[in-house]
């Protein structure tokens, strides 16, 4: 697999990515008041007085949302400052009762950490990378205009408004959109293994920045354009496309790229100029004056660090190391906090079912979830309740499997009609008669029969032509319906032809 | 009977508990002369029904032999920056013109809650920013004071000059003010009353219409130091609401006043001496020294070494976070609103703001602006910082030598309203004393000492180290009982 390259007229050129990810923490209530944050209210139902800006009211930090930020800045393995402030960043818009907003630009809750993507050879991602983290600051959300609902007015609809932000600044390490696409979902992985942030962009819960500029390969860094609020993987990598062949193709026809900030059309998967530098805003920041230093003591430290759950990296290399499953496997079901809890639950009542250490049926539990199961749902499809294949159904399932009571077809048969009718797996194997034959008489005498029918093939195998063991199993197979066990018709075979 | 408007918070407080008089007629008495003083133009709103239902409130509790608070039947004068619910809280502004907010502050609420009620909303420099009460979109406050020999309408002070102003001229037992780099002392000072800025955090600042938010702080202003005492009391606390509130007990500072200073020490700071400073003022000064030592306190000297930089940096701090502060009153949610036809955001912006700020508040809107603009931010408000930190470390090295410091409270007594309208710098000058105790957040009282040779009264500041509200209540007690400081204005109004 070669670098990502654009091609351009007079050669190659490099993208160089950083993005800034805003994620909305989670917590009931907003960053400075205690206003609700559910997704989807009334507008201006879910409003203090501090979220409106009135006269005379103050700003007092929700202690949950800065726990939230010191455990995500945990899980990148972030130096954490214990003593940071909070600032104002001054602007005039509707959506901003206040005229700024509180942010944190000279002393970040979190500072310099990291984040590994992982090779994926099918996107492009030769190995393994680390992408630097420059910091995580946390803010807050503004208000959200409406345009529709009168012919000459703007509605302003404060619920958003005052909502815990972190943003989340990337180094600009990454060079191709496959990689900032990886960095984008092995983040929403991370924040939503920590519980920090939900990752649904589709709700606006997590958004990007994205960066971008382009280089000569090994040159000084390009400038950069910024594409505010794309709110999709699939959209940052499109914004990195079309960005990154917009600026050669400007550059190579001997312009120069703008520092600007730019908007995503997702309509024509085209960026465009929002506001030139010229147009920039001077924030005028400064320490919002409302608010103390926020100093973190050790014991808070503490309960943040210690209330962190086994996050993927570390799941993925224990999934591998002592569960004994493929790198594959492993990062499948560690890619997505759902996937592993499913799979840890059956695995543990996979466990349980066949009375084996969980390390001795994972292999089977992993292959099952990952492939078998979901190939059989598929299958199934809208005739099938998802909520029919409970943990104890499918570990009863895959004990019988591994006991030898059934065969890996029987398994997906009994599956299906689980997922159709909700019936329990031993009573399915049994009065659908799902079930393998290891009874030695009943297999005995189906072998001792085509062996003596076969006597020809039985001398030519006798004179070395090993590959009629295959038929010898197939033609018991076929005569006991497919319902013996085949680990006993192999035993018997191999007896009888010495 | 005697008239009840001559007396102050505790005389009212003990008589109305002693069933000397009720509530009610000191409400109705302090009502009517309310009424009768429209000529001071000391408030924006009166509320003589809020005074009155207060005053029944506790007439009752007293008849059903209840507790009563530490103001009870005290009807005082709220300055129109604390938010009172269901009334119209302006901070004399046309842009907040007809707000009534649908809560209220915390310091009000403390007050209500101890059995004070309203007399009602005093005026007060636009958005607290002034010093002598010119700024106001309601109209000048008259100072109850004349020079003697004219019939010049003098300042009371700023910002809280409707403060000043009513309590000097009895139409009010105590009011509140508030302080970002003199607004109690000053006036206090002017209007011949004491007025004390506790430490910063004391007094929660929630639902007070916010100034310069890292140096706002409400005060009490009353006649007396034990006035000041009782009502700071019932003002200061502890509130969630307000991330720099002080999570401190309040001690009774009423009841350990004490005027026997053995044992303290006052501090002379040298840097006060400053050119053009009256006679009359430095006469004031060695008087206080005298009064203090009298008490039983020993005299330094003492250096605070930036003192003359602290007024530029206060110029600078506190614009900056007006600047800020000031940003959303904007049209879009309450308060006025200009939208002329067919404009859009940035007009409605634009013209609102232009109808609704003064000239003194765009004045410092446009400083505070400037100062945190890129390419002047480090010039000016970091290096505005530094002089803070350099101001605050002066006061603490001053501590391993004294206890309280003692200078007057300002350069000059009371002036004629009108008479220093184009001079912004000489107007700023009147804080020169009072704004280093501000940028160091340390509890700073004035009291009155004597009346200069015009008939007009001045008064000494004492600054205290933080959170030692106590010390600096002992000492003014100390110079009220030496000064005998017993002058009324004569009534013209």
């Amino acid at each position: 697999m070669t670098d990502y390259r654009i091609q351009g007229q007079t050669g190659e050129w490099e993208v160089v990515i950083g993005l800034e990810v805003h994620a909305q923490v989670t917590s009931h209530a907003k960053l400075f008041s205690g206003a609700s944050t559910a997704f989807g209210a009334e507008p201006n139902t879910q409003v203090s007085l501090v979220d409106a800006a009135m006269p005379g009211m103050l700003p007092v930090p929700n202690r949950e949302c800065i726990r939230q930020a010191v455990r995500t800045g945990m899980a990148i393995e972030a130096e954490i400052n214990r003593w940071s402030r909070f600032d104002r960043k001054n602007y005039f818009y509707a959506d901003l009762p206040q005229g700024y907003q509180i942010s944190q630009l000279y002393h970040p809750l979190v500072g310099e950490g990291q984040l590994l993507i992982d090779a994926d050879e099918k996107a492009g991602i030769a190995q393994d990378k680390v992408i630097g983290i420059e910091r995580i600051h946390v803010e807050q959300d503004a208000g959200k205009l409406m345009h529709d609902q009168h012919p000459t007015m703007s509605y302003v609809d404060l619920n958003r408004c005052g909502v815990a932000l972190m943003e989340i600044v990337s180094r600009p390490d990454m060079r191709s959109p496959a990689e900032a696409g990886a960095y984008v979902r092995k983040l929403r992985s991370i924040l939503r293994y920590v519980g920090s942030c939900d990752g649904n962009m589709e709700e606006g819960s997590m958004r990007a920045d994205v960066n971008v500029s382009v280089r000569r390969v090994g040159e000084e860094l390009g400038t950069r354009t910024e594409t505010k609020n794309v709110n999709s993987v699939r959209f940052v990598m499109q914004v990195i496309e079309y960005e990154a062949n917009r600026q050669v193709d400007v550059i190579e026809a001997g312009g120069s790229v703008d520092q600007e900030t730019r908007l995503f059309d997702v309509a024509t998967g085209t960026t465009r100029t929002m506001r030139s530098k010229e147009d920039a805003h001077d924030y005028r920041y400064f320490p919002d004056p409302d608010l103390l230093p926020l100093q973190l003591e050790d014991s808070f430290l503490d309960e943040c660090r210690a209330s962190l759950p086994e996050l993927p990296d570390a799941k993925r290399r224990r999934y591998e190391e002592e569960l004994g499953l493929t790198p594959y496997n492993a990062r499948e079901l560690t890619a997505e906090v759902e996937t592993f809890a499913r799979f840890e639950t059956l695995l543990s009542a996979t466990a349980s079912a066949t009375g084996k250490p969980e390390t001795k049926v994972a292999t089977q539990v992993a292959n099952w979830a990952l492939s078998v199961a979901p190939g059989v749902m598929k299958s199934v499809g809208e005739e099938g309740d998802a909520a029919n294949a409970t943990a104890e159904r499918q570990a009863a399932i895959l004990a019988m499997q591994d006991n030898g009571e059934i065969s890996g077809g029987q398994a997906k048969e009994i599956f299906e009609i689980v997922l159709r009718e909700g019936r329990e797996p031993a009573e399915i194997a049994e009065t659908e008669g799902l079930k393998q034959v290891s009874d030695t008489g009943a297999i005995e005498a189906e072998v001792d029969r085509i062996l003596a029918e076969n006597e020809d093939k039985v001398e030519q195998y006798k004179a070395g032509k090993d590959k009629l063991f295959g038929f010898f199993v197939g033609q018991t197979m076929k005569a006991m319906k497919g319902k013996a066990n085949p680990a006993v018709v192999n035993q018997l075979l191999k007896e009888r032809l010495g | 009977m005697t008239d009840l408007t001559k007396l102050g918070v505790k005389a009212i407080r003990d008589g109305v508990r002693d069933g000397d008089f009720t509530a009610r007629e000191v409400a109705e008495g302090f009502n009517a002369a309310v009424a009768d003083a429209a000529a001071l133009n000391a408030f924006i709103v009166t509320t003589p029904d809020h005074a009155l239902a207060a005053a029944d409130a506790t007439d009752t509790a007293r008849a059903d032999g209840k507790q009563l608070g530490p103001m009870a039947g005290v009807p005082i004068g709220m300055k129109d920056l604390f938010a009172t619910k269901g009334v119209q809280t302006t901070a004399a502004s046309h842009i907040l013109e007809g707000f009534v907010p649908p809560y209220e502050s915390t310091v009000s609420q403390n007050l209500w809650d101890a059995g004070a009620g309203m007399l009602g909303k005093l005026n007060l420099d636009q958005f607290a920013m002034g010093s002598s009460n010119e700024t106001s979109h309601f109209g000048n406050v008259a100072s109850p004071w004349r020079k003697q020999g004219t019939n010049a309408a003098m300042s009371p002070g700023g910002s809280s000059g409707g403060s000043s102003s009513a309590v000097a001229a009895r139409i009010a037992p105590a009011a509140t003010g508030t302080d970002t780099g003199g607004s109690i002392r000053q006036p206090a000072a002017f209007a011949g009353i004491c007025g004390i800025k506790p430490t910063y955090g004391r007094c929660s600042r929630w639902g007070t219409v916010a100034f310069a938010s890292s140096l706002d702080q409400a005060g009490p202003m009353a006649r007396s130091v034990e006035d000041c005492a009782i009502m700071l009391g019932a003002m200061a606390g502890f509130d969630p609401k307000d991330a720099t509130s002080l999570k401190m007990d309040v001690p009774d500072w009423e009841a350990t006043l004490s005027a026997d200073l053995k044992g303290k020490r006052i501090g002379i700071p040298r840097e006060y001496r400053m050119d053009g400073t009256s006679d009359a003022i430095l006469d004031s000064w060695e008087q206080g020294k005298a009064w203090l030592k009298d008490a039983g306190a020993t005299i330094v000297d003492v250096s605070l070494p930036h003192t003359k930089y602290a007024l530029p940096a206060y110029y600078i701090i506190a614009p900056a976070e007006a600047s800020s502060n000031l940003a959303r009153y904007d049209g879009v949610r309450y308060g006025l609103r200009d939208l002329p036809d067919g404009a859009g955001l940035q007009d409605m912006y634009a013209e609102t703001r232009e109808a609704g700020f003064g000239d003194e508040v765009k004045r410092r809107i446009l400083i505070g602006t400037y100062v945190l603009s890129a390419g002047f931010y480090d010039a000016y408000y970091n290096q505005a910082q530094k002089i803070r930190t350099l101001v605050a470390r002066d006061f603490e090295q001053a501590w391993a030598q004294c206890d309280l410091i003692l200078a007057p409270t300002t350069p000059t007594a009371s002036f004629p309203l009108g008479s220093l309208d184009d001079d912004p710098l000489t107007m700023y000058l009147n804080d020169v004393f009072a704004v280093p105790a501000s940028l160091a957040g340390l509890p700073a009282m004035s009291v009155p000492a004597m009346l200069n040779p015009d008939g007009l009264p001045l008064g000494l500041q004492l600054v205290g180290k933080p959170f030692d509200e106590q010390s600096v209540l002992d000492a003014g007690l100390a110079i009220q009982n030496r000064a005998g400081f017993d002058h009324a204005p004569e009534k013209w109004w």
